[in-house]
């Protein structure tokens, strides 16, 4: 059975649980990296990007996550996810650097600036998705390979490149199951 | 509603993470560098405050801003129990989160802001589960517990704790009748009871706060549910700000884990000096209930 990992270091990733349940897989927190062997997928989730980076690399879990990315291990990241997924970040070399984007963060701006959006993802057949943008990287630049899914205005907000995804408002604030379903099949 | 979501969503993201008093920027960026997923930008740390015996207010709003422009992670800031004013001040200035606290002399001592009229998020302090339902229904993004600020004593944070985890308990074997009862003793709605019921938890997020001051106490209130820790002088007040900011973050992450507690529990100088309860002149947690 398939066991998805949820970066477990700081953030929303208990959030992910009951979309997992309703998915009927299981699940696994990780927090070392002894846990990142043990799973099929991972989910990083949103949270602070700054603190889930600093611990990745002082748990010396950021080179054997490299790795398992660079492996095939699909992965997907939520906000803070899809900055720490970055190969550029505000101008500086990004912490996994597994996709090929440029991201700016906190691009909307402070909290009451973050918003709900209606975004069209023809992917997964989705028209007028509530796509919950809170303190919102912008993604600035994809790179070669990268498909974009769905958009924000002229902003990318969710891409893929093969078995890595990233979104940058929170599907797993939503009640229902699409983007679990989608990254369950990736 | 929309607002609602996204101000209930934004509290999910501190999660698993602590939130930080700093006094400045230096400190704000201490604190970030040390893991920090917030800070609450505030001009004396409730120990300070206590000390002082003053009337305490919102801090400089120059002040408040010098520390937005430090660091990255979001800046939560005080405002006085009831006054609505200082709230719409922050609004203004962009913080990200604001604390209607206790720590502060109220302003208001039968109402506190109706936060439902607000862009910003608020978080609230509650010692018991009418407090927290209370606070939630005037609009509250967030709740902790009160605790006692200031005192390096977790004793209180644990009572309040353990009270909203027991009387939420309590109301799975309560029947219709006895739901709109204590709806009314509490002064809610009774959807927001039974919500709170079917949930089986608050329906935000619920920190720990009010005498953190190691990364023990930081670990036993993860252990008794708390979503995350507000550190308040613990860490400025303690010999190596630095270190012991960073392992209260550790903690926190490895809660779990007794081995790495130890390791994380090393050398880190003194705690902040505490307070018994009983030598306090002042009981900030009766403050705005």
């Amino acid at each position: 059975m398939t066991v998805v990992g949820l970066l477990g270091l700081q953030g929303a990733f208990l959030d992910h649980i009951p979309h997992l349940k309703r998915c009927a897989v299981s699940y696994r927190i990780v927090r070392d990296s002894m846990a990142l062997n043990a799973i099929d997928r991972l989910i990083i989730p949103g949270g602070e990007s700054t603190v889930m980076a600093k611990f990745l690399e002082e748990f010396d879990m950021l080179a054997p996550l490299c790795r398992r990315i660079r492996e095939g291990l699909p992965v997907w990241g939520v906000c803070a996810g899809s900055i720490l997924l970055a190969e550029q970040v505000d101008g500086n070399a990004g912490s996994l650097s597994a996709l090929p984007i440029s991201v700016t963060r906190n691009a909307y701006g402070r909290q009451i600036a973050s918003s709900v959006h209606f975004i069209d993802i023809p992917v997964m057949k989705q028209e007028r998705y509530p796509a919950v943008f809170i303190r919102a990287p912008r993604i600035d630049r994809v790179g070669e390979g990268v498909t974009v899914h769905a958009s924000r205005g002229n902003d990318p907000v969710f891409i893929q490149k093969e078995k890595i995804m990233a979104t940058t408002f929170h599907p797993e604030l939503n009640q229902d199951d699409c983007f679990h379903d989608y990254f369950l099949k990736v | 509603m929309a607002r609602e979501k996204i101000n209930k969503g934004f509290a999910e993201m501190f999660k698993n993470g602590v939130i930080m008093d700093v006094t400045t920027p230096e400190q704000a960026r201490i604190a970030q560098e040390a893991g920090a997923c917030a800070v609450m930008a505030l001009e004396r740390v409730p120990a300070d405050i206590r000390k002082d015996g003053q009337v305490a207010r919102m801090s400089d709003p120059a002040m408040i801003q010098a520390i937005m422009d430090a660091v990255s992670v979001p800046v939560m800031a005080k405002v006085r129990i009831g006054h609505f004013m200082e709230a719409r001040i922050l609004e203004a200035i962009g913080v990200d989160f604001v604390d209607e606290s206790e720590v502060l002399t109220p302003a208001d001592e039968s109402r506190h802001v109706e936060k439902h009229q607000f862009k910003v998020p608020f978080v609230c302090g509650a010692r018991n589960l009418g407090e927290a339902l209370r606070r939630i229904n005037e609009g509250a993004a967030m709740i902790r517990t009160k605790g006692e600020a200031g005192t390096g004593n977790i004793v209180e944070a644990v009572r309040h704790m353990r009270a909203i985890n027991e009387e939420i308990d309590a109301l799975k074997g309560f029947d219709e009748h006895q739901l709109i009862q204590l709806a009314g003793q509490m002064r809610v709605p009774v959807a927001l009871v039974k919500e709170t019921r079917d949930l089986g938890r608050l329906s935000v997020v619920n920190f720990a706060a009010g005498g953190v001051a190691t990364p023990a106490d930081a670990a036993l209130m993860m252990a008794l549910g708390s979503d995350g820790v507000f550190v308040g002088s613990g860490v400025f007040k303690s010999q190596n700000p630095p270190k012991m900011a960073h392992a209260i973050v550790q903690a926190v992450i490895h809660y779990q884990d007794p081995a790495r507690l130890v390791e994380i529990s090393k050398n880190l100088g003194t705690a902040m000096i505490g307070l018994e309860k009983e030598a306090l002149d002042i009981k900030m947690a009766e403050r705005g209930v």
